[in-house]
């Protein structure tokens, strides 16, 4: 089974169909425990960085997913819900940056690019030992954000371009996470959703 | 890696029917909003906007719906724009399964709600539709409600300049000198909004050739919305990507699967 955390307003009903793609069952949820016993957790994102941890601090999340890490558990970050899992973000903060849960050491800034935000389809550049993208490396994946994580992480990264190179993807042992939406992304975005639920 | 132009066919649905017409008028029923969807996802639409035009209650509820079963088998983002007032609004069209909500005339009689939509969902869910005709006014370009039957009595620049202030992540540009006409995309107005905006902007109205559309990306467009040239099958899709893609703009092509 397969837990979205619910954790704020928004659209997580094409996430619950596209992961149900998969072929496992699928809840959204803000249950401590169901979140914290599903075979794959989904961590998907909502609004701004410091907006995105207060709502996930409301249901113990940041707990829940290092809990899960301590025990082996899948997790997977999608959008803000990736850029969470870093140590620090600058979005609207005037002084010091917002802490995230610290999974990985980095900070989450905005692009240097004139448009922002970076809307739409844009390619990648996977690490041919990627299993999230095998099978859909060269394909488009769908971006909606204005801030990202430059700075290698984790064991296998993605990497792709607005104004400048940042992390598309990063898989780290038992947490995984997408800068794009794989659940917008089309066909190349089912078939990662595959991919991870397959690994599982 | 660049980002790809968008092509994005609008469906104007009204009580669960999608329509089309000239300028806004002479509705033609043109079909079904799901098995729309379905087929412009198969094609390679890269996003799609649903604008409901419904004048009642119950027609915005059958919206809700086309929004909820579109959402169920389609996996690209969906905008949903047409009588949303308020923050609940845009909550129960995400909850339903929407991407991004547009804003038009609701954020022109009370400007504060593009600053509570984006503070609450952040900018990314936000849209702003802007009906623009050449006019006599400052820029040369005025802002028009009512499907372009009644000046807004704003400058269509410094609207789209106070609304980006205020938190809009993306412009939807709507020409109504050209909606309908097939005539070409209004490229000087493109041009100007383009010129006074750091956000992604999607030229609307006019389009008829396949020169048209490169004409738009030319001008500073960064996605392409069209209805009738799709609805009718004047162009496919597909015949509007391999143009733009022969003459080198980035488009987004799918692998067989």
């Amino acid at each position: 089974m397969i837990a979205i955390l619910d954790y704020g307003s928004g659209n997580l009903r094409s996430a619950e169909r596209a992961f149900a793609t998969a072929g496992k069952d699928v809840v959204v949820t803000s249950d401590r425990a169901v979140a914290l016993e599903a075979e794959g957790l989904v961590v998907p994102g909502v609004g701004a960085f410091a907006a995105c941890m207060n709502g996930l601090n409301a249901v113990d999340g940041a707990a829940i997913v290092r809990e899960r890490l301590a025990k082996e558990r899948p997790t997977l970050g999608i959008c803000i819900g990736m850029q969470i899992m870093f140590s620090q973000g600058t979005e609207h903060s005037d002084g010091a940056p917002h802490a995230g849960i610290g999974i990985w050491d980095g900070i989450v800034s905005q692009l240097a690019a004139p448009i922002l935000p970076h809307m739409g389809w844009n390619t990648i550049e996977a690490a041919s030992t990627s299993t999230l993208f095998e099978g859909v490396e060269g394909e488009s994946f769908y971006f909606v954000h204005s801030y990202a994580a430059k700075k290698a992480v984790g064991t296998t990264q993605a990497w792709s371009t607005h104004g400048e190179k940042f992390l598309a993807a990063v898989e780290d042992g038992y947490i995984s996470a997408t800068q794009f939406h794989p659940e917008k992304s089309g066909a190349a975005g089912l078939a990662l959703i595959k991919n991870w639920v397959d690994s599982l | 890696m660049t980002l790809s132009v968008r092509i994005i066919p609008c469906l104007d649905v009204t009580d669960g029917r999608v329509v089309k017409g000239v300028n806004f008028t002479d509705l033609v029923d043109a079909g079904d909003p799901v098995e729309m969807a379905s087929l412009y996802n198969l094609e390679g639409a890269d996003e799609l906007t649903f604008l409901d035009i419904s004048a009642s209650v119950a027609g915005r509820e059958t919206t809700l719906d086309v929004v909820r079963r579109t959402a169920e088998q389609v996996f690209i983002p969906l905008t949903v724009g047409g009588g949303i007032r308020s923050v609940e609004d845009v909550d129960r069209l995400l909850r339903a399964g929407a991407d991004k909500v547009s804003i038009n005339t609701s954020a022109i009689a009370r400007p504060e709600l593009i600053a509570e939509i984006a503070d609450r969902f952040g900018s990314q869910v936000l849209v702003l539709s802007v009906d623009a005709r050449r006019a006599n006014t400052e820029s040369g370009f005025e802002v028009t409600t009512h499907g372009g039957r009644e000046s807004a009595g704003l400058d269509a620049l410094a609207w789209v300049e106070k609304a980006c202030a205020l938190g809009v992540g993306e412009i939807l540009l709507n020409s109504m000198d050209a909606d309908g006409t097939r005539a070409g995309y209004d490229i000087g107005m493109i041009t100007a909004v383009r010129a006074v905006s750091k956000v992604p902007l999607i030229a609307s109205g006019g389009a008829g050739s396949l020169e048209d559309f490169s004409a738009a990306l030319d001008a500073g467009a960064d996605a392409l919305l069209a209805a009738s040239v799709f609805h009718f099958g004047i162009h496919r899709i597909g015949d509007v990507k391999s143009y733009l893609g022969k003459h080198n703009y980035p488009v987004r092509t799918m692998a067989p699967r």
